[in-house]
C-alpha cells in the first residue's frame, strides 16, 4: 500500500516533533538558553550521567536565579558557538569565551566573569620546559615592555617545536600571531583532543587558559607535565571572559551585567572560582 | 561580493590541494595493496584465511571511517606499548595516521571490487589458458588482469571518488587540508558560507577531473563495446 | 579490567550513555534514510518525467551531492538551515529565530546525501519494471493513483530493497559525521567519554565494535525483508 504516503508521514512527524520556534518577543525573557561546549575543563564539562557540570554552570545557574529567568544549558561545539548564537540556536555563550576586539565586532559581553592568565604546559624534562623554567605571570597589558620581552623568550624557546590549541581561541591567535614562523601550530577542536596529543609527545607544548590548564595537569595521567613560561596576561589574551550574547539583546546583557555585579559584591563569583579553579580568577 | 578576499580564500585552499592528493593517492595505492592481500586470502582455499578475509571486509565496511580514524590517531597513540614500539615515529606523524586508516578502510571496499571482478572471469579462459600450459604469473599477466581490470573499473572509479572525499576527514586530525583550511578561514573571518562553498568547488572539480578520466580509461579500454564504425 | 568498569552501568559507567548514543544513531539514520527516500523519489522522478529542465536538475543534484565531500554537506546544512528557515520565516512575516536542531540538521544533511544516491536506485528499480505490465494497467483502465499504488510502487520497492539496504549501511556511517554537529549520538558519546576519562582506545574499540553490532544487525533485517518481498520472483542471480 502506498508505502510512499507512510514515508512522507513518517517524515512529517520527524520534523514537526523537532523542530522548535524561539520566542517571536525578545522583550520577555522567561527562559534562556545557554550555550557551553561541555567540553572545557573545569568551566564546563558533561559528566558519565550526560549532565554539564563546572564554574560556568554553577555561575549561570546563580545569575539566572538573581535576574529572575530559568536558564536552560545545551552543548554546543566551540567552532559554532558564534555561529549558533547569531542563529538564534541559544541566547548566551557560557565557554570561556574571552572578550576581545574582533568578536565584539560580532556580538555583545556581559562585563568579565573572569580574567585568569593564560599558561604554556610541556614535559618537565624538555627542552621547552629548561628554556622556559616555571610559570610567572606577566602583566602585558600594563607593562608592554615586559610583554614583549616575554614574547620574545618564548619565540626562542620555542624555535623548531610544535605548539598546539584550540581552533579559534585567543590562544591560537597568539600562536599564529607571535609562533607562526618559528614554531609548528597545530589547532585541535576540543582542549581534550591536544592534552591526549600532548600526553602522547606529538606536540612540545600546550598554551591555553590557566584554569584549563591546572586541570590536566592535576590528573593522574599527567604527572609529568607542569606549567612553564610566562603566564600572559592581556595582549591578545583580552580583557577576561564574558558571557556572548546578540548585539539586538542589550536588554539581556544589562540583566546579566547587574546580576554579574550582585554575585560579584556578595563574593559568590570568588567561592565558585576558588571551588573549580582553585584559584581567585575574578577580574 | 568582495573579489579580493574571494580569490584569496580561493587560492589558500588550492595551496592546500597537493596535501589532499598526496593523501588520497597514497591511501588508495596502499589499500589497493592491502585489498589484493586479503582477496588472495579469500579466494585461496584455506578456509581459515577466508574467514579472515570475510572478518576483515565485513569490519571495515560496517563501521564508520571517523571512528576507524579516531582509533588509529587517537586511540593507538594512548597506547604505550605502541608509543616505544619501532612503529612510533610513523603513527606519531598525523599524515601517517590518516593514509593509514584511509588505506585500511578502502581496502575493504577494493576487496570486493577485486573479488566481483575475478567472479566475472569466464572459466572457460581459465580453463584455456592452463590447456596452453601457462604458468600461475603468465595466466595472470595475460588473461586474469585485462579481464578482471574492465569489469572492475566503473566501482573503482566510484570508490576512487569515495576517497578523495573520505580525505576530509583528515582535517579532524590536525592535517591542513583543504578541508581544515576552509573551516580556519570561516573561525578566523566568520565568513560563515563562502570558504566553504570554495572548498565544494574544488572538490566538486576534482572529482569531476577524476570521473572523466576513469570513464575514457574504461572507453579505451573496451573497444569491443564502442558503436560500430559507419 | 578498570577499563572494563567505565563501559558498566553503575556509577560512573558510560555503557548506558554509549547504548542511548546507538539508539540516537539509529534514529537520525532512519530519519535520514527517510528524507533521503522522499528527496531521492523526487530526484528520480525528475529524471523519468522526459520533461529536459527537470530531468538536467535532477541529474544537476544528484551530481553536485555525489561530488561533495559528506562532512563538508553536514557542515554547510549545519550552518545553513537554520539561517535558511529563519530567512524563509522572515518572508512570511515571522519575526523571531527560527532555530533547527542538530538532530534535524543531521537528519537532514544525510537524507541530502543519501537522496543522490537513493535517486539512482529508484530509477533502475523503475525501469525494472515489465513495461507489459503498464500497459495492461492502462489497458484495463486504471488511473494514474491507482496504476501507482497496486502496480509501480510495490515492484520499486522490490527492485529498490538490494540498493536501499547498501544506502541504510551508508547512512547509518554517515550519521557517525553528525558528531561535529554536537548530536549525541555514538560517535560523539565515544569522543565525550574518551575525552573525560582518557582512554581514547577503549571508547573508540567500545565504539566500533558498537557500529558493527548496528550494521550487521540490520543488515540481517534486510536480508530477511529482500528474501521476503521477493518470494516466487525468478531471479537472474541468487
Amino acid at each position: 500500500m502506498g508505502l510512499k504516503l507512510w514515508k512522507s508521514v513518517a517524515l512529517g512527524a520527524c520534523l514537526t516533533a523537532t523542530l522548535s520556534l524561539a520566542p517571536a518577543s525578545a522583550k520577555d525573557w522567561k527562559t534562556v538558553v545557554i550555550g557551553m561546549e561541555g567540553g572545557y575543563d573545569p568551566w564546563n564539562l558533561t559528566d558519565s550521567s550526560g549532565k554539564i557540570v563546572g564554574f560556568e554552570v554553577d555561575l549561570a545557574n546563580d545569575i539566572c536565579k538573581r535576574a529572575g529567568v530559568e536558564c536552560k544549558i545545551i552543548a554546543q561545539d566551540w567552532d559554532g558557538m558564534i555561529p549558533g548564537l547569531k542563529a538564534g540556536k541559544f541566547d548566551v555563550i557560557m565557554d570561556g569565551m574571552s572578550i576581545t576586539e574582533d568578536r565584539m565586532k560580532e556580538i555583545d559581553f556581559s562585563k568579565p566573569y573572569a580574567a585568569p592568565p593564560a599558561a604554556f604546559m610541556a614535559a618537565k624534562d624538555s627542552d621547552v620546559a629548561k628554556a622556559l623554567g616555571a610559570g610567572k605571570v606577566v602583566n602585558a597589558a600594563k607593562d608592554p615592555a615586559a610583554g614583549e620581552a616575554a614574547v620574545k623568550a618564548v619565540q626562542a624557546a620555542l624555535k623548531g617545536k610544535t605548539i598546539g590549541v584550540q581552533s579559534s581561541t585567543t590562544h591560537a591567535n597568539f600562536a599564529s600571531k607571535y609562533l607562526k614562523d618559528v614554531a609548528t601550530v597545530k589547532e585541535y577542536k576540543t582542549t581534550d583532543d591536544r592534552d591526549l596529543d600532548l600526553k602522547a609527545g606529538r606536540i612540545d607544548v600546550g598554551l591555553d587558559d590557566y584554569p584549563t590548564v591546572a586541570a590536566t595537569l592535576s590528573k593522574d595521567d599527567a604527572k609529568d607535565l607542569a606549567i612553564v613560561g610566562p603566564e600572559f596576561i592581556g595582549d591578545v589574551f583580552g580583557v577576561g571572559e564574558g558571557m556572548g550574547l546578540r548585539k539586538s539583546d542589550a536588554d539581556l546583557t544589562a540583566k546579566f551585567n547587574k546580576a554579574l555585579d550582585e554575585a560579584f559584591a556578595d563574593g559568590s563569583v570568588k567561592k565558585y572560582s576558588l571551588k573549580w579553579f582553585k584559584i581567585d580568577t575574578t577580574p | 561580493m568582495d573579489w579580493d578576499f574571494t580569490l584569496k580564500t580561493f587560492w589558500r585552499l588550492m595551496a592546500a590541494l597537493p596535501l589532499t592528493l598526496e593523501v588520497w593517492f597514497l591511501s588508495l595505492v596502499l589499500g589497493g595493496l592491502v585489498a589484493a592481500g586479503v582477496v588472495w586470502m579469500r579466494v585461496s582455499g584455506s578456509k581459515p584465511l577466508a574467514m579472515i578475509a570475510r572478518g576483515y571486509v565485513a569490519l571495515f565496511r560496517g563501521t564508520p571511517l571517523l571512528i576507524q580514524l579516531f582509533l588509529v590517531y587517537y586511540g593507538l597513540a594512548s597506547v604505550s606499548a605502541v608509543r616505544h614500539s619501532f612503529l612510533w615515529p610513523i603513527l606519531r606523524e598525523p599524515f601517517y595516521c590518516g593514509v593509514l586508516a584511509l588505506a585500511l578502510c578502502t581496502a575493504g571496499y577494493q576487496a570486493e571490487i577485486f573479488r566481483g571482478a575475478l567472479l566475472a572471469l569466464p572459466n572457460g579462459a581459465v580453463e584455456a589458458a592452463r590447456a596452453c600450459g601457462m604458468s600461475g604469473l603468465t595466466m595472470f599477466r595475460r588473461i586474469v588482469f585485462p579481464i578482471a581490470l574492465r569489469h572492475a573499473l566503473p566501482a573503482y572509479s566510484t570508490e576512487a571518488i569515495s576517497m578523495v572525499k573520505a580525505t576530509a576527514l583528515v582535517s579532524l586530525i590536525t592535517l591542513w587540508d583543504v578541508m581544515s583550511v576552509a573551516m580556519k578561514i570561516r573561525n578566523d573571518t566568520l565568513v560563515t558560507y563562502l570558504p566553504l562553498v570554495l572548498a565544494g568547488a574544488i572538490y566538486f572539480i576534482v572529482n569531476y577531473i577524476l570521473g572523466a578520466a576513469f570513464l575514457s580509461l574504461e572507453r579505451r579500454l573496451s573497444p569491443h563495446l564502442r558503436p560500430r564504425p559507419s | 579490567m578498570d577499563t572494563l568498569k567505565i563501559f558498566g552501568f553503575g556509577e560512573g559507567g558510560w555503557g548506558l550513555a554509549l547504548l542511548l548514543g546507538a539508539g540516537m544513531t539509529l534514529l537520525v539514520s532512519a530519519c535520514g534514510l527517510l528524507i533521503g527516500a522522499v528527496i531521492g523519489s523526487l530526484v528520480a522522478w525528475a529524471r523519468l518525467s522526459g520533461h529536459r529542465v527537470a530531468g538536467a536538475a535532477g541529474e544537476a543534484y544528484a551530481a553536485v551531492f555525489r561530488g561533495l565531500p559528506e562532512l563538508l554537506v553536514v557542515y554547510f546544512v549545519y550552518f545553513g538551515s537554520s539561517t535558511l528557515l529563519t530567512g524563509a520565516a522572515a518572508l512570511v512575516g515571522y519575526d523571531g529565530f527560527v532555530g533547527v536542531p542538530s538532530f534535524v540538521a543531521g537528519a537532514l544533511a544525510v537524507g541530502v546525501i543519501s537522496g543522490a544516491y537513493q535517486a539512482e536506485v529508484f530509477r533502475a528499480a523503475y525501469l525494472a519494471i515489465l513495461k507489459g505490465e503498464l500497459e495492461a494497467a492502462v489497458s484495463v483502465g486504471m488511473d494514474r493513483w491507482l496504476m501507482f499504488r497496486r502496480i509501480i510502487a510495490p515492484q520499486v520497492l522490490r527492485f529498490a530493497l538490494p540498493g536501499l539496504g547498501n544506502l541504510w549501511q551508508v547512512a547509518l556511517k554517515d550519521s557517525s559525521l553528525i558528531s561535529v554537529t554536537g548530536l549525541s549520538e555514538l560517535m560523539r558519546v565515544s569522543q565525550v567519554g574518551a575525552a573525560s576519562t582518557h582512554q581514547p582506545f577503549a571508547f573508540y574499540l567500545g565504539g566500533l565494535a558498537l557500529y558493527l553490532c548496528m550494521t550487521l544487525a540490520t543488515t540481517r533485517l534486510f536480508d530477511i525483508a529482500e528474501a521476503r518481498a521477493t518470494r516466487g520472483m525468478r531471479r537472474m542471480a541468487g
